[in-house]
């Protein structure tokens, strides 16, 4: 799919202001995008909030969390119109997919998500992060692969995606016993930055 | 960071978090952590670690508050400070496992039987719930009563940036704890029982003199562009999150709206909600329940002034258009009167 | 002149409010008895029960608590957890420890809390007026069960010393009786002994006390003692059940 104009077209009197929601199955590191999400906004100065919705299981529900990186105080966190919305499974396509904002942008893992998108006031950017995964010997890691064609189709904006603010944001998100995971997420943002 | 020394806790959703930092946190600051066999055990070693002198603490949810009630009753009754945080999740019953705030009056009318108050503070982000858990404690020791953090599970589990304050060790002297004597005064006792009639009641007037200067001294709200504001929305935690974006976008389209968001709910802000309602024309009272807080907004205005309710229930969370499309009726309904 | 008898010093110089017979006043004095000579009493806090003994506190002179009805093992909890150098101890009835304290009690008990429980068995709720308890005997008239404890009916009773003997974090679990001077005196070194854990950090010690009430039982002070040697003893023998000390157990 071809970039069309802007990724993340501004809401509001604030300079900057973006409500992100993040949505897929327990288990594909939904809520963890988020989080890295987050701390790139952190990192870059900006008011950030980051709230998370998830049945009482612990793996296989439903799972989304909403993200909010704005350059004001953030009233309600929670995202019920996202400018931006990384989906990673069919039935939160559904759930979600008529909330996005008029111009606002999709990112879709297409190996998991088979709709079409009828819509034509938003822009879609698909590619098949699962699938790439597994081929690629990064299981687990398709939220980065979509998460890296975010940050591609992003950096010209804002430098608040920029590798080196990832980076950053991951060595916070990913716990202390566990930095050898930071390399791996990293390739995985790589790649999904190449397509 | 209070100087809290002991945490009992049980697992409920969604407080968990809560527990589990506690859980690593506490050790490593030389302090206590114990997940108890129950929620009345967690809030009876809370009274027994109140009682000993040191800083403490439990938190719940909705369905854990209730088990609680008794123990906190029992501490009010024994005048011990504590700090108990509810994330409120819908009810009643086994209720859901969402954010909720539902248990309003629970906070502010029945925390347990008898005749007393605690004090109930209401975060609304996450440096909030930091800076009136210290708060809290600050205010429990002084007045020698619980307090409550009335959270919902949307602050609960949010993530925001926090600035931690400088771990703090004044804790005021307790002369009354019951630590032992060790020979140099007489025996404490950390009771709620008076038999004779005439104990009891002046026990609880003195109480109740002490919640006067409470009322006084320490009811807490915050405004947000009420000055020139005719309607005025007040809500309070995540509620007043939402109210607030409803309320920008009510004034990007040229409606005067304010927010009152009360901060302490017992003692309840009457008085600043009095004022800064003075010349506005109708108020709306947005939660996350049927309508609880809106009964003390109603006596603060003195019913002076149309009150009105939004609010949804269940673990719904209402949005931001909604709001303002309640406050977009209002507008219209008074645009035409004046 | 000689004093070869006197109050002990960490029992307050106040009269008690016990029925004539009872045996909840020589309990207190077993326990100020320990007190006094282990020293403790400026370092030792008490957490009273709901149940006759609720007015505890005003009779031992170290600082005490009045804990909700059946919780003062978790009241207890918190006062040790907080200041693990006191000595803390329970007191409570077979209502308040075995019925609605259960939870309280099995846990205390199993996380191995380094506290004392004395734990008064009479077979009844004697402050509400001589109801069933869990330790009411079968067959045993009280108010609520008037034709005598059907255990077809109302179950049976609760053997507390042996079940928590179960327990690893356990101790010291023995039952003694207040009806004869012998039985008192091993009561007190009981007594003795789980106080003497606590110093050692040893864990959970239970000294159930088997008592009398009879204003209850409906029996003069003498027949209620030969009630409790003929009915309670048997079914409840005396006995060191869990003793951490004694190797093997």
């Amino acid at each position: 799919m071809q970039k069309k104009e802007k990724v993340l077209p501004h809401g509001g009197d604030a300079p900057y202001k973006k409500e992100i929601l993040l949505a897929g199955f327990g288990g594909q590191g939904v809520l963890f995008a988020g989080k890295v999400l987050t701390y790139c906004g952190l990192l870059a100065g900006k008011e950030v909030s980051w709230l998370p919705s998830y049945g009482p299981e612990m793996r296989g529900g439903t799972a989304n969390c909403s993200v909010c990186i704005s350059d004001d105080p953030i009233g309600s966190p929670l995202v019920t119109k996202p400018d931006l919305f990384i989906c990673m499974n069919g039935p939160s396509f559904d759930k979600f997919i008529d909330s996005v904002v008029p111009g606002g942008t999709v990112f879709i893992d297409e190996t998991l998500v088979t709709q079409e998108v009828s819509r034509t006031d938003v822009t879609v950017y698909s590619i098949p992060a699962a699938a790439l995964a597994a081929e690629n010997n990064l299981s687990g890691m398709s939220n980065m692969i979509l998460l890296g064609k975010f940050f591609k189709e992003s950096a010209e904006e804002t430098e608040m995606f920029s590798m080196e603010t990832v980076k950053g944001a991951l060595e916070k998100c990913v716990p202390s016993t566990k930095t050898h995971l930071i390399e791996v997420n990293i390739r995985a943002i790589e790649l999904g930055r190449k397509k | 960071m209070a100087g809290c020394k002991s945490f009992f806790g049980y697992p409920i959703t969604p407080q968990t978090e809560i527990s589990a930092y506690m859980a690593k946190r506490m050790p490593k600051e030389g302090g206590v952590f114990l997940q108890a066999e129950s929620e009345i055990a967690a809030v009876n070693m809370v009274l027994g670690a109140a009682a000993a002198g040191v800083r403490t603490m439990t938190s719940s949810s909705s369905p854990g508050i209730s088990l609680k009630s008794e123990g906190i009753s029992y501490i009010a009754g024994s005048d011990l400070p504590c700090v108990i945080i509810n994330v409120q999740r819908g009810g009643p019953g086994l209720g859901g496992i969402q954010p909720s705030q539902a248990d309003y009056w629970q906070a502010t009318r029945a925390l347990g039987h008898g005749d007393f108050h605690v004090l109930v503070y209401a975060p609304a982000s996450v440096q909030e719930m930091v800076d009136l858990v210290i708060e809290a404690f600050d205010r429990a020791d002084e007045y020698r009563m619980p307090a409550m953090l009335l959270a919902d599970g949307m602050l609960g589990q949010m993530m925001e940036p926090v600035t931690f304050p400088e771990v703090k060790k004044n804790v005021p002297d307790k002369p009354w704890a019951t630590n032992g004597h060790q020979g140099k005064r007489d025996h404490n006792v950390a009771n709620s029982l008076f038999l004779s009639p005439g104990d009891l009641h002046s026990k609880v007037v003195r109480r109740f003199e002490k919640y006067k200067e409470i009322e006084q001294k320490l009811p807490k709200a915050e405004t947000y562009k009420t000055e020139d504001a005719d309607i005025i929305v007040t809500a309070y935690g995540a509620a007043a999150r939402i109210a607030r974006s409803a309320v920008n976008m009510a004034r990007k389209e040229g409606i005067k709206a304010g927010l009152i968001r009360p901060v302490t709910l017992y003692p309840f802000p009457k008085e600043i909600i009095r004022k800064h309602t003075e010349n506005a024309k109708e108020i709306l009272c947005v939660e996350m329940s049927m309508g609880q807080m809106v009964e003390d907004v109603r006596l603060s205005v003195e019913c002076k002034k149309p009150v009105r309710f939004y609010g949804k229930t269940g673990g719904l969370i209402p949005e931001p258009a909604e709001v303002f499309e309640q406050i977009k009726r209002i507008e219209k309904r008074i645009g035409g009167a004046y | 002149m000689t004093a070869v008898f006197d109050r002990p010093k960490s029992m307050r110089d106040v009269t008690m409010h016990y029925c004539p017979g009872c045996t909840h006043g020589i309990v207190h004095r077993l326990i100020c008895e320990v007190i006094d000579e282990m020293g403790i009493e400026g370092n030792t806090v008490g957490v009273c029960p709901v149940g006759c003994s609720v007015m505890a506190y005003d009779y031992f002179n170290c600082d005490m608590i009045e804990a909700p009805h059946g919780r003062a093992p978790a009241v207890a909890t918190g006062v040790k957890r907080s200041l693990p150098d006191r000595f803390v101890f329970t007191y409570q009835g077979d209502g308040d420890l075995a019925a609605i304290g259960t939870a309280e009690t099995v846990h205390a008990a199993a996380r191995g809390e380094n506290i004392t429980v004395i734990f008064i068995n009479n077979t009844t709720y004697g402050m509400t007026g001589g109801q069933m308890a869990p330790t009411t005997l079968p067959g045993q008239v009280t108010q609520t069960s008037p034709y005598g404890r059907d255990t077809a009916v109302q179950g049976y009773p609760i053997r507390v010393c042996e079940m928590l003997a179960t327990l690893d974090g356990v101790a010291l679990a023995e039952r003694v009786s207040a009806d004869c001077f012998a039985n008192v005196k091993k009561a007190k070194k009981a007594i003795a002994k789980a106080f003497g854990n606590q110093k050692e950090k040893r864990g959970f010690s239970i000294v159930e006390v088997l008592s009398t009430c009879p204003t209850n039982w409906g029996l003069s002070p003498v027949e209620a003692l030969e009630r409790l040697r003929k009915d309670c003893i048997p079914y409840y023998p005396l006995g060191i059940y869990k003793d951490v000390t004694q190797g093997g157990e």
